[in-house]
């Protein structure tokens, strides 16, 4: 029966077993990925922050997530809990709440603590638009042709002279081998081994766009309004970003009056006064004819508002609007409604239903909750990809 | 290490033997940090796969950076026994750990509860684990990963709901209600129940079939791994598998503060008297000691909490002075910790150690209540009750197939967290594969009925 006990130490090779168990790490991984596959759910919203004019195809957005929890059975808060402590204290002192972890031992349920921890997840803007794009099984985009073409250089075939940065390596290599393989005492490389990769000038159709994104910053557009609308155009962007090699942002706030901004202040602009849409239309078509000549440029076009404009103006809109639809690839209208049960409903709204009667590409939005941007988002991607494949 | 630590292990055995621990012989290894980290995570050195127990290990990961956290040991009851010493232990911890190890050893071969828990799960809960996790890891090669981690959801998010007392092999349920002459003719009953003339056999045999189940049934991983309508065998076999995971850790669970503090008495008391070991040395190990049983962090005034490995070791130092180690062993292998703590935490020893009991409201104020040896005995005990877990059986199946669970909320004093409680279910309803409600109270304590959210 008394049998000693053994003891077995680092050295012999019967101990690695577990190492090939990494268990935690898996299984923290696992967690991950399902966290990534919860945020997913909830894009927009995560998102709805995010610099929108960024180029770099590797940029990501940091979102701060908290863990999943594994639910169990659990009892509600209770209005008054009691527990058991130890210490110098007396019946009726008060204690300093939280931080009421046990001394060290505790090999408690670390699992089901907030903690004060916090996760941040670091997702590829380009990968967040690819899950969109998968969700929405919507179809591969080709480069939207423009009016013009571009000289472009591209490669094509080999020559036996050309400059050093040229030098295909792997080629030469092959034809230094050829030769060597009928004389095998040849010397290594001669200059007729080498080969230079050759470029020719193509024309390409233009593949570059400008969006312009105008708001109405009267003081009738709330907070929650302008995030909404800045998630929204958030998305157009990186959806567009797939078709266009090129894209370029214009900005344009108005109130009575319009002034195009810059990115970084146009989400931040107040105005006060009355709401002159026609103003932000006529500051559109000049930068439209200054800058961005409708032959080279795709131009897309959308213009957000709680829907109010002056009656005055309606007459003076709509010929500008019309102007812009008559260039632009696309027009939108994101609106987001004063109360949530009167969309589209609106003199603006108005202004843009003539536009698609009269069999201009354009659509609108509305806008009053973070799944309505989502669901405005769906559409406006469906409506491309329509647009495209066709 | 290993060799300097087998000497003196011998050694600290020779002297727990003659004390008269009892136990079987124990496997010591020393392994990396990690790995013990690790184990502390899993309750067990190779177990299943789960995404939860990945958070657990970050938590635990990160405590450890912060230095919150040692782990000296762990150890396994059965037989042999299992234990790992950190490698980072210096020498002088690990003759104490050795000491504290021997005297879990003889903490589960004794008591009662291990005894049972050992007898049913068997004593190779190590190897038996590591088998679940293999057929596991098969599973997911048949059925796919996101199959089989559906299934684990369910089964571990239940696995506190076994009933210890009706054990882990049990019988299904009479399907009649008894008292039938025939109900013990096997063949007959096997007969009846081959399709053909159904009207004969209700004539002949007019008897009652048994309400599912025929009492409150609290082992809802029991339930449904033997009466789900579709589950499938590998579904099953994660359940039983959970379930016999869940068995052995019970006692484990519900003798904690016995258990922690029988091994701390022992290592200090077994150290006390190895003169073999050198003088520094020994300084070394007694402050490891105080480190594992203080009662709270130093810089503190008081803690909100209660070591167990402090509060068991001062109880059962005051049960050898005042009753005599005769009695002392008899409660070691009797009592788990509600008779141990109700009995023997006394008022005095209550006052002497400062342990008060407090009130958290919800905005956060902490108050210090009146000193009741009961009350007291009761917040300790509190967490404890059901495995730590609400009161949920249950209730009955309906002929739809719609699982019905209750929670015992007038037991546990208040309902459900409804927005948890709903999760759950979600997992449940994806084995069920029928709906899934529950019956609780809301936070008026007016009766409530849960649904599992819509797939």
């Amino acid at each position: 029966m008394n049998l000693p006990s053994t003891f077995s130490g680092c050295s012999a090779g019967g101990e690695d077993w577990y190492e090939l168990f990494s268990r935690g790490a898996r299984d923290w991984l696992r967690h991950n990925e399902k966290l990534r596959r919860a945020v997913r759910e909830k894009l927009p919203e995560v998102l709805g922050n995010a610099e929108m004019s960024g180029t770099d195809p590797g940029r990501t957005v940091r979102v701060p997530v908290r863990f999943l929890e594994h639910y169990r059975f659990r009892l509600r808060e209770a209005d008054e809990a009691t527990g058991a402590g130890q210490g110098d204290v007396r019946p009726g002192d008060r204690l300093a709440q939280p931080g009421a972890t046990g001394p060290g031992q505790d090999k408690g349920e670390g699992g089901d603590g907030e903690g004060g921890l916090q996760l941040v997840l670091e997702l590829k803007v380009d990968d967040i638009v690819d899950w969109l794009w998968e969700e929405l099984e919507l179809p591969n985009l080709q480069p939207r042709a423009g009016a013009t073409l571009d000289d472009e250089y591209q490669r094509e075939g080999w020559s036996r002279r050309g400059v050093r940065s040229r030098l295909d390596r792997r080629r030469s290599m092959k034809e230094s081998l050829k030769r060597r393989a009928v004389d095998p005492a040849g010397p290594a490389f001669t200059d007729e081994d080498l080969r230079f990769r050759q470029l020719v000038t193509r024309r390409q159709p233009a593949t570059q766009a400008v969006v312009f994104f105008a708001m109405d910053v009267s003081s009738s557009m709330r907070d929650r309004d302008r995030q909404l609308a800045k998630t929204f155009f958030f998305w157009v962007v990186q959806g567009l970003r797939r078709q266009y090699s090129r894209l370029e942002l214009v900005f344009v706030a108005h109130t009575v009056k319009a002034w195009e901004f810059p990115e970084a202040e146009f989400f931040q602009v107040r105005g006060s006064g009355g709401t002159v849409a026609s103003s932000a239309f006529s500051l559109v078509s000049e930068i439209i004819a200054e800058r961005y000549d409708p032959a080279r440029y795709n131009v897309y076009f959308f213009y957000g508002s709680d829907g109010e404009n002056f009656k005055d103006d309606h007459d003076a809109a709509s010929a500008g609007l019309a102007g812009i639809t008559a260039l632009a690839s696309f027009s939108g209208y994101v609106e987001t409604p004063a109360s949530e049960d009167r969309g589209l409903d609106t003199e603006t709204a108005g202004l843009f239903r003539e536009q698609a009667d009269a069999g201009r590409p354009v659509d609108s939005y509305a806008l009053t909750s973070s799944e309505s941007v989502w669901a405005a988002i769906r559409a406006f991607f469906r409506q491309q990809a329509v647009a495209g494949a066709g | 290490m290993a060799a300097a630590i087998e000497t003196y292990g011998r050694r600290i055995e020779e002297l727990a033997r003659a004390q008269g621990l009892d136990y079987f012989p124990v496997q010591f290894e020393e392994v990396p940090d990690s790995f013990m980290m690790e184990v502390a995570v899993y309750g067990l050195p190779v177990r299943m796969p789960h995404w939860s127990f990945g958070v657990r290990y970050i938590y635990q990961l990160i405590q450890h950076r912060m230095g919150h956290s040692r782990l000296f040991e762990v150890v396994f009851p059965g037989n042999p026994g299992r234990a790992y010493l950190a490698r980072g232990n210096s020498l002088a911890e690990n003759t104490l750990v050795v000491a504290h190890v021997l005297g879990h050893a003889d903490f589960s071969r004794h008591n009662e509860l291990f005894r049972r828990s050992q007898q049913e799960v068997g004593y190779r809960i190590v190897d038996q684990a590591a088998d679940h996790a293999r057929q596991i890891a098969a599973a997911i090669e048949e059925q796919g990963a996101a199959r089989v981690e559906q299934v684990l959801d369910a089964a571990l998010a239940l696995e506190a709901h076994i009933d210890v007392f009706r054990g882990l092999r049990r019988e299904a349920y009479p399907e009649f209600v008894a008292g039938q002459a025939t109900s013990d003719d096997t063949f007959r009953q096997r007969f009846h129940q081959l399709p053909g003339d159904e009207r004969a056999v209700a004539a002949a045999e007019p008897r009652r079939r048994a309400p599912l189940p025929p009492h409150p049934e609290k082992d809802l991983l029991w339930f449904i791994a033997r009466y789900a309508p579709e589950l499938e065998g590998w579904e099953r076999d994660i359940f039983l598998a959970v379930r016999e995971e869940s068995f052995y850790f019970y006692p484990v669970f519900a003798c904690q503060i016995m258990n922690e503090g029988w091994a701390s008495y022992w290592h200090a008391r077994l150290l006390r008297e190895a003169d073999f070991i050198p003088q520094h040395e020994y300084l070394d190990a007694i402050k490891a000691h105080s480190d594992v049983v203080r009662p709270h962090a130093a810089d503190r005034q008081a803690s909100l909490a209660i070591n167990p490995y402090h509060l068991g070791f001062c109880m059962w130092e005051s049960i050898m002075d005042n009753l005599g180690p005769q009695k002392a062993f008899e409660i070691r292998a009797q009592d788990d910790d509600f008779s141990f703590v109700r009995n023997y935490l006394t008022a005095e020893l209550a006052e002497e150690l400062k342990l008060f009991r407090y009130t958290a409201s919800a905005n956060g104020v902490v108050e210090v209540a009146e000193r009741d040896i009961n009350a007291l005995r009761d917040a300790i005990l509190a967490p404890k009750y059901n495995f730590g877990a609400p009161a949920v059986a249950v209730r009955g199946v309906d002929t739809d197939g719609t699982l019905h669970l209750a929670h015992d909320h007038a037991s546990d004093g208040r309902g459900l967290d409804a927005d948890r409680a709903a999760r759950v279910l979600g997992y449940l309803q994806r084995v069920w594969r029928r709906p899934v409600r529950l019956e609780t109270v809301d936070g008026r304590g007016e009766a409530c009925v849960i649904d599992a959210p819509a797939a």
